[in-house]
Order: structure tokens, then sequence, then C-alpha cells
């Protein structure tokens, strides 16, 4: 079995939208796909059903031979473990300041002091954000809040890394960057990873996996070094 | 290794737990007092049941049938009584005596007075009689009546009716101070459940984002049942001074007894500090019970 396995997944909202209908999909480890399609496609909904945060009415998702489908609420956070996010709106802690919003997902598993230390510097350097150490959310621009959200995304240096429109809110220029750090970590950790994006830009330039949704379907699934033309997003 | 990993996510729990309740201090002083408010009814609840409990015990001591026999009786029809007696359902066997003609005038001699006029009334005729003692005074006048019913039973004496009535409403007192401790208790827990229902959906989004990184549903519990918890025991204090303090005080300024000797009050020393630690239970329990039943809800899907 792969990886991500998607077997006939379907999902209905409790309001009756239908989200996505018969959704076949499978990656492989160290593999970068992106997942386009318009506002409304189901993206978002296809990466949720990945770390559970919504559940699938029909079929089943399977991540690393867990099945997300059955698993129980209760045990939810063993899954979130193995997995880092990376979120448009960063969803970062404001109370918290850049070290203590990286090292909380470590702290809250109950890892000594010492070992979190390691693992929140070496996620700092990964994303190039050191100097900023000390800052709180509101002190930082997007960029930055973005890095932050990267690195406490993979400072449990997880295999499958989700990212729901990371650069989303910023400008070509930062995108890039972020890119270049995702690109880069994918390579180095040798993570999967994961991305939700409407970003035509982007997903041309970097030349990796595109599965295209419309309407909560798989339209196409172009291999690695494919170039999006017909993306009307 | 999992011990020191316990430790710390008690410790930091606990660190969390204190910055809410100082972060969101009027709604913590809320529900502190809302709790102070309703431990002090239980508090007095408690005192009242209690001293209720002990008057009754204490009236059902001095609470006798006495059954004056028939002076022509025999000694087998005595000892037949004796056996009809005893076997009552509501009769106390072992603390019922049978006091002969001698056995009182004894013991009514042991006054000087009295020992001087029976001396003069040499004919002085006294009954021998049956003190009977019952198991429940509630049910005492139908015991009485069984009794009189009895062969060669003369007359029966029994304490007074009002004194009767008294236990009575004292059971009601009883009742209903129960069934309001168990109200009130229900009330404390919807109230620190609702104050940290509130300071739960200002950090419904802290949550969230905890639930994401993978932190589990109990350590994201345990820094509000800790909360719950301190909430709960801090609104207890107050309660706890008023009845360690206001008991003793109430205690002495009535002199230990309500009305008439009959009554006596329950010893402060006795009471108080049971009460007390009743109270810091309660709320601590319920503190932490209404905590984590309100963050349930957020910690699904
Ligand atoms: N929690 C929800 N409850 C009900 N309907 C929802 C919910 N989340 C999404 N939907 C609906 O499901 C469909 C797919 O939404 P989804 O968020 O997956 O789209 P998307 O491709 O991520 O869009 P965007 O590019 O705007 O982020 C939409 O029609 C949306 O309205
Ligand atoms: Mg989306």
């Amino acid at each position: 079995m792969e990886f991500i396995e998607l077997k006939n997944v379907f999902k209905v909202y409790k309001n009756g939208v239908s989200a996505l209908a018969d959704v076949n999909l499978s990656i492989s480890k160290g593999e970068f796909v992106f997942i386009i399609g318009q506002s409304g496609s189901g993206k978002s909904t296809l990466t949720k059903l990945l770390y559970r945060e919504e559940k699938p009415n029909r079929g089943s998702v399977f991540v690393g031979n867990i099945n997300v489908s059955k698993l129980k609420n209760g045990n939810v956070y063993k899954l979130r473990r193995k997995i880092g996010v990376v979120f448009q709106d960063f969803k970062l802690l404001p109370k918290l300041n850049v070290y203590e919003n990286i090292a909380y997902p470590l702290e809250s598993y109950g890892m000594k002091d010492s070992e979190i230390r390691e693992k929140v510097l070496k996620a700092l350097e990964r994303v190039g954000l050191k100097e900023k150490i000390r800052s709180y959310p509101n002190q930082l621009s997007g960029g930055e809040q973005q890095r932050v959200c990267i690195a406490r995304a993979i400072v449990n240096e997880p295999k499958l890394i989700i990212c729901d429109e990371p650069t989303g809110d910023l400008d070509p220029k930062i995108s890039k960057e972020i890119m270049d750090v995702l690109d880069k970590i994918n390579r180095e950790m040798d993570s999967t990873i994961i991305m939700a994006t409407h970003d035509r830009e982007i997903v041309n330039r970097m030349k990796k996996r595109v599965v295209c949704l419309h309407e909560g379907v798989i339209v196409s699934d172009k291999k690695k070094g494919s170039y999006v033309q017909n993306e009307n997003a | 290794m999992f011990k020191m990993r316990m430790l710390r996510i008690c410790r930091k729990s606990i660190k969390d737990a204190f910055k809410s309740i100082f972060r969101n201090f009027s709604l913590s002083m809320a529900s502190i007092s809302c709790t102070a408010v309703t431990l002090i009814l239980v508090a007095v609840a408690i005192l009242v049941t209690y001293n209720v409990r002990s008057i009754t015990n204490d009236i059902e001591e001095v609470l006798t049938i006495v059954a004056l026999v028939d002076q022509n009786a025999t000694e087998e029809e005595v000892e037949a009584l004796k056996t009809q007696i005893n076997d009552l359902e509501n009769v106390d066997a072992e603390k019922t005596t049978y006091d002969t003609t001698t056995d009182i005038k004894e013991s009514l001699s042991k006054d000087d007075d009295i020992k001087e006029i029976l001396e003069i009334l040499d004919d002085f005729k006294l009954e021998s009689a049956f003190v009977v003692h019952v198991k429940d005074v509630r049910d005492i006048t139908d015991t009485a009546m069984e009794i009189e019913g009895f062969d060669k039973v003369s007359r029966v004496k029994y304490g007074e009716s009002l004194v009767n009535k008294l236990v009575s409403m004292f059971d009601i007192i009883k009742n209903a101070c129960i069934v309001a401790v168990i109200a009130l208790i229900l009330v404390t827990a919807f109230l620190i459940a609702n104050t940290i229902k509130i300071t739960i959906f200002s950090r419904r989004q802290e949550i969230n984002i905890m639930r994401l990184v993978g932190t589990s549903n109990t350590v994201i519990k345990f820094p509000f049942l800790i909360e719950g918890f301190v909430l709960g025991i801090i609104g207890a204090i107050i309660p706890i001074l008023l009845t360690i303090y206001g008991y003793a005080f109430f205690y002495d300024f009535v002199g230990g007894k309500l009305f008439t000797d009959l009554v006596v009050l329950v010893k402060p020393e006795e009471i108080i500090y049971i009460t007390s630690l009743v109270l810091v239970i309660v709320g601590g329990v319920v503190g932490m019970f209404g905590s984590v039943n309100a963050v349930r809800r957020y910690l699904k899907i």
C-alpha cells in the first residue's frame, strides 16, 4: 500500500454541500503534490480528511498504515503527531513567542526541555528565522509568521506535511521564499508534502505532481514536471 | 520516563490553570463568589441536619413508655407480660427495665425529702412498672396503645405529644436539608461549568490549535480540570471560615442549647472540621466535574 491512500472517498457536509465525490488518490513517500482547483472545489476538505479534521461519509483514508477514517476521537492526537500542518492563517498562539509556539507541541507531548530546545533551534534554522526567536506573532510580518508555522509543523520531523494555501495571503516574493523553504524540507527531510493552492505561478514554477479538483472530483492528476495551462482559478 | 513526563505535564497544567484564573480575574471572582454562596448554604444545611439528627437521638434516649402493672398481678403474669412487651417490634428489649415497687421506693428514697414523706405515709401504695424504651420514637403512640391493651397493664404513660410533634417536624427539616444540599451542589457544578465555559469560549481557538498540533485530549483537559478544582477550593474558603467561627459563635451565643435543656446542640469541635472537609471536597470535586464537562464539547472531531 502507498504511504497515502484515499479510496472512493465521499464527503457531504452537514448542510448538504457535497465537497468530495468518489475521490481516489495515492501518494508515495517523499512526494511533493499540489492540490489545485477553483475556490470551493474541495481542496481544503481533502487536506482536512488527511489530518482528520473531517471524516469522510464513505470510503477510506489511509495515512502511513493508519486508517484515518476509523480513528477514534480520543486517538486523533497520535495521528497529528506524525503530521505537520501549515495553514493559510498560521494559527499561532498569540500569547506565546516564536520559540514557545514552536516548542508548544513538543512540550505538550511531555518531551524533555533540552531535547525540545535542540529541535526548536533546528527547525528555526531550517526556516531561517533564528533572529526573531523572542518575538510575538503580532510583531512579525505575514511571511515571518508563516515561517514560524512551518517551523512548528516540522519541529517533530514528521513524515507528512500538509499545507493549505500557505502562500494565500503573501506577496509573490515572500511566497517564493516560503516555497523554497518547503522544497528544501521536502528534499532534506524526505518528508512527503501535500499542498493545496490556487497560485498558478507557484505550481508552474515548481514542476511537481499536480492533482486538479473540480466540484469535488479529481479531473486530472499530472505527474511531476507537468505544466498547468488551463487552470481557471 | 513516563513518570517524568506526567510530572512535566502536571507542572505546566497547574501553571496554566493559575494563569487562566488571573487572566480572567473578574470571571473567576464571579464563579468563586457564587460557589462561596452556595457552599455557605450547603454548610448551613449540613450543620442543621447534623444537629437535628443529634437532637432527635437525644429525645429518643429520654422518651420512654411507662406501663404500670396491676398490683394483684402474680409473678408469672408479670413475666408473661415482660415477654409480650419485649416481643413488640418497636421495643428496645435491652434498655427496657422492670422496676418493682421496692426498686421504685429505693430510687425515690435517694432523695431525703421524699424518703421522709414515704416513711410518714406508711400505707402509701406504689405500683411496679415497666419502663419501655422504643426503637423509633415516631411510632411511640402505636406501641403505647398496644401495651395498654395487654393483660395486667393498668395504665400507660408516655412522652408528651408535643415532643412527638417536634420529632416529626425535625424529620421534615432534616429531609428538606438533604434535598437542599443536593440541589445546591448541582447549582454549584452548574455555576462553575458556566464560568469555565465562558473562559473556554475565548480559548476555543487555542484548544483547536492544541488539537491540531497533536496535544492529547487529556493534556488539553488537565489545566481546565485544575482550574475548576482551584476555583472550587477557593470558593470553599469563606464558607469554611464561617462554619468554624460562625458556628462556634452561635453555639456560645445560645449557650449550647435551644429553648430548653432537652435540645442540646452538637459541640463545635465535633462538627466543624468534618463539615469543612465536606465543603472542600464538594467545592473541589464539583469544580472539576463542571470544568471537564464544559471543555468536553470542544474536544470532539
Ligand atoms: N464546515 C463546512 N460546513 C459546510 N460546508 C462546508 C464546510 N467546509 C467547506 N464547505 C463547503 O464544501 C465545499 C468545498 O470547500 P473547501 O473549503 O474544501 O474548498 P476549497 O477548494 O478549499 O476552496 P478555497 O480555495 O476557497 O479555499 C464548498 O462548497 C464549501 O462551501
Ligand atoms: Mg480552502
